[in-house]
């Protein structure tokens, strides 16, 4: 029974880490390359969420409603790249921050405007419905599985890309010394914009993809916004590599300690203190972990080197 | 634009900020006029708003200068000192806990409940901020939303004291014995003399030795330590004065809406203090003062207009990043009191 409890808090942690990873590649690469704090990524992870709602309304296939969110999450990227982003990249953080706040409350009263502020329930695909067993007495959602599966599968996508394509050399570079690369002849706005523009892409796979498990609301993307920031700064900012063990890493610690540490707390202390403690221990968990990374590894566990 | 991109917390530096420290002469005007106008502005309010309103109109503007000594505090570690704090809204749930889980068990005397959130605030200022200052730049930012994020949920998960939905403060703490809080013009003139208080402190502070340590700091550490200054303590110094102050607006916010709440301390909230620094003019003191008044009687008169008022005060906000550098100080800079 308790191995059970484990194994599904443990799969269960895999699916949210997989999915801070599509968060956090973006956000950690606009951050390294174009040393820009957009507040705003959280929001594109909810937009994606949307349009892969109202895309698998209209076709009545999840498929095509996520191959249609995907480019229109792209879009959204690139338009709010060049209408806003793109000015502030070479300005003071506080800018950016000032920015990309607004963008934020834009857009998560806009998604209410569009689509009502009740949450929207995507159906899991019916090939993905129900669930497997995995061994005995231990059964887990497909559809779970499959975020898992595709979110690896991107993140070896992502790997061959930046580590063996022109255009991946040109990010690991920009992440390193991003005036350098423009002084070698790079048109770096360019770069600065596929960057961006992919990373707003892979938000919004990340929405399309929760949408069947989670409701669809405004402001989903709030929390999941500090947590992916967690992410990339626990993993070393600029760093994919880093930011997909610690994304991994979070989504483990945070799924496991809210689902045990008021047991494991009930080993040393009476039961009401352990439930008390463990309720309040539970969510700080992350922080308390980005906090000591921090104070040991001020820049993070995989620093970029400059 | 980042002049020196090799050094990273260089990075930090406003383009408006230095105007303050090179030109300080020419802009003498506004550092004196604004001030004295806006404090004039809000001495003789009461009188005026018996008009209007009343009750609604003092306790908006009672929550814009509860929210201006929090932008102020945040100025000084943000404009003055380049410690961009991503949690400042910890010290304002701080302060307003300290009053009230006090005043739960019933000890209802002013001084005492002040003197607890100040110090409870100072605590934590000094413990987070010994840990914090250990990172530069960036890291600095995420480390202290961390500790943001940390006292958040401790506060959720007091169960005692309300959990998630927080508490109301059913009666006013006593001073000297007496109920003096209870009157409405009482209670707005004692958030008046705090924050005057706090601001001739803050002004005093960073005109200051300290204070030029401080702005040094910022400008250059790295020169500042060559020429034998300890950065370090002079931040965490600045960084718990910033921190105690934010717990009196804290303190002060919980009696004025007589309420208490976890979502006083969200990483939202903490936003939005940067916000109201950055959109009044940061490194001004007053443009902090602006900045908290402009956001938060924006924010009222638009949500009068439509439901939907973010649609228009996001793109405000936008704007004012994109086209008007040094926030609104800096726009008045440019345009009204060259």
């Amino acid at each position: 029974m308790y191995t059970t409890l484990i194994a599904v808090q443990t799969l269960n942690g895999l699916q949210l880490g997989i999915i801070l990873f599509l968060i956090a590649a973006g956000l950690t690469l606009v951050f390294g390359v174009m040393d820009f704090i957009n507040l705003a990524h959280g929001v594109q992870y909810m937009v994606g969420a949307y349009f892969a709602f109202t895309f698998t309304a209209l076709t009545g296939s999840f498929t095509l409603g996520l191959l249609l969110a995907l480019p229109a999450a792209l879009i959204v990227g690139l338009i709010l790249e060049v209408l806003v982003f793109r000015h502030l990249y070479d300005r003071d953080h506080l800018e950016q921050v000032l920015a990309t706040f607004g963008i934020i409350l834009f857009l998560n009263q806009g998604v209410k405007v569009v689509w009502g502020a009740s949450p929207l329930y995507v159906p899991v695909p019916e090939l993905l419905q129900g669930s497997i067993q995995i061994f005995e007495g231990f059964f887990y959602p497909i559809y779970r599985l499959a975020i898992i599966g595709a979110g690896l599968g991107v993140a070896a996508l992502l790997y061959f890309l930046v580590s063996y394509t022109r255009a991946g050399m040109l990010v690991r570079a920009g992440a390193t010394n991003a005036r350098m690369v423009s002084a070698l002849g790079i048109d770096i706005r360019r770069l600065f914009m596929v960057v961006f523009g992919f990373g707003a892409m892979l938000a919004g796979f990340a929405g399309a993809m929760v949408a069947p498990i989670l409701s669809v609301e405004p402001g989903m993307g709030d929390n999941l916004l500090i947590l992916a920031f967690v992410v990339i700064v626990i993993g070393g900012i600029g760093s994919i590599r880093g930011a997909f063990i610690a994304a991994l890493l979070i989504g483990l610690v945070d799924t496991l300690g809210r689902g045990f540490a008021t047991d494991i707390l009930r080993l040393v202390m009476d039961p009401s203190a352990a439930s008390q403690t463990g309720r309040a221990i539970a969510p700080m968990l992350i922080y308390i972990l980005m906090a000591l990374v921090l104070i040991f590894r001020p820049s993070g566990l995989f620093p970029v080197k400059r | 634009m980042q002049q020196s991109a090799p050094a990273k917390p260089a990075s930090e530096t406003a383009p408006a900020a230095p105007a303050t420290l090179s030109a300080a002469p020419r802009f003498r005007a506004a550092h004196v006029a604004v001030p004295f106008l806006l404090f004039t502005l809000f001495a003789i309010l009461p009188a005026f708003a018996q008009f209007g309103a009343e009750g609604y109109i003092l306790s908006l503007v009672m929550r814009v200068m509860i929210f201006a000594i929090a932008a102020m505090s945040l100025d000084l570690i943000l404009g003055y000192g380049a410690m961009v704090s991503f949690g400042h809204a910890a010290f304002i749930g701080i302060g307003a806990y300290g009053a009230g889980i006090l005043m739960r068990h019933t000890v209802d005397d002013f001084f005492i409940q002040l003197g607890a959130a100040l110090g409870a605030s100072a605590l934590f200022a000094l413990a987070t901020g010994a840990l914090s200052l250990r990172t530069k730049g960036v890291y600095f930012i995420m480390i202290t939303l961390a500790f943001g994020q940390m006292g958040f949920f401790f506060f959720v998960s007091l169960a005692a004291y309300g959990g998630d939905d927080g508490m109301t403060l059913r009666t006013t703490p006593q001073i000297f014995g007496q109920d003096w809080l209870a009157h409405r013009h009482f209670l707005y003139y004692l958030i008046f003399a705090c924050m005057l208080g706090v601001y001739f402190l803050l002004r005093a502070i960073v005109r200051s030795r300290f204070g030029r340590v401080l702005r040094g700091a910022k400008e250059n550490p790295v020169r500042m330590q060559a020429i034998g200054f300890s950065p370090y303590r002079f931040q965490l110094a600045a960084y718990v004065i910033a921190g105690t102050i934010c717990g009196l607006a804290g303190f002060l916010l919980a009696h004025q809406t007589e309420f208490i709440a976890p979502a006083f301390m969200t990483w939202q909230r903490s936003g939005e203090l940067i916000v109201m620094v950055v959109l009044g003019g940061m490194g001004t003191l007053h443009g902090a003062i602006i900045g908290a008044a402009a956001f938060l009687i924006l924010e009222e008169m638009l949500s009068r207009i439509t439901q939907d008022w973010k649609l228009i005060f996001g793109p405000f906000l936008v704007l004012v990043a994109l086209f008007a550098r040094g926030g609104i100080m800096g726009f008045l800079r440019r345009w009204g009191l060259k």
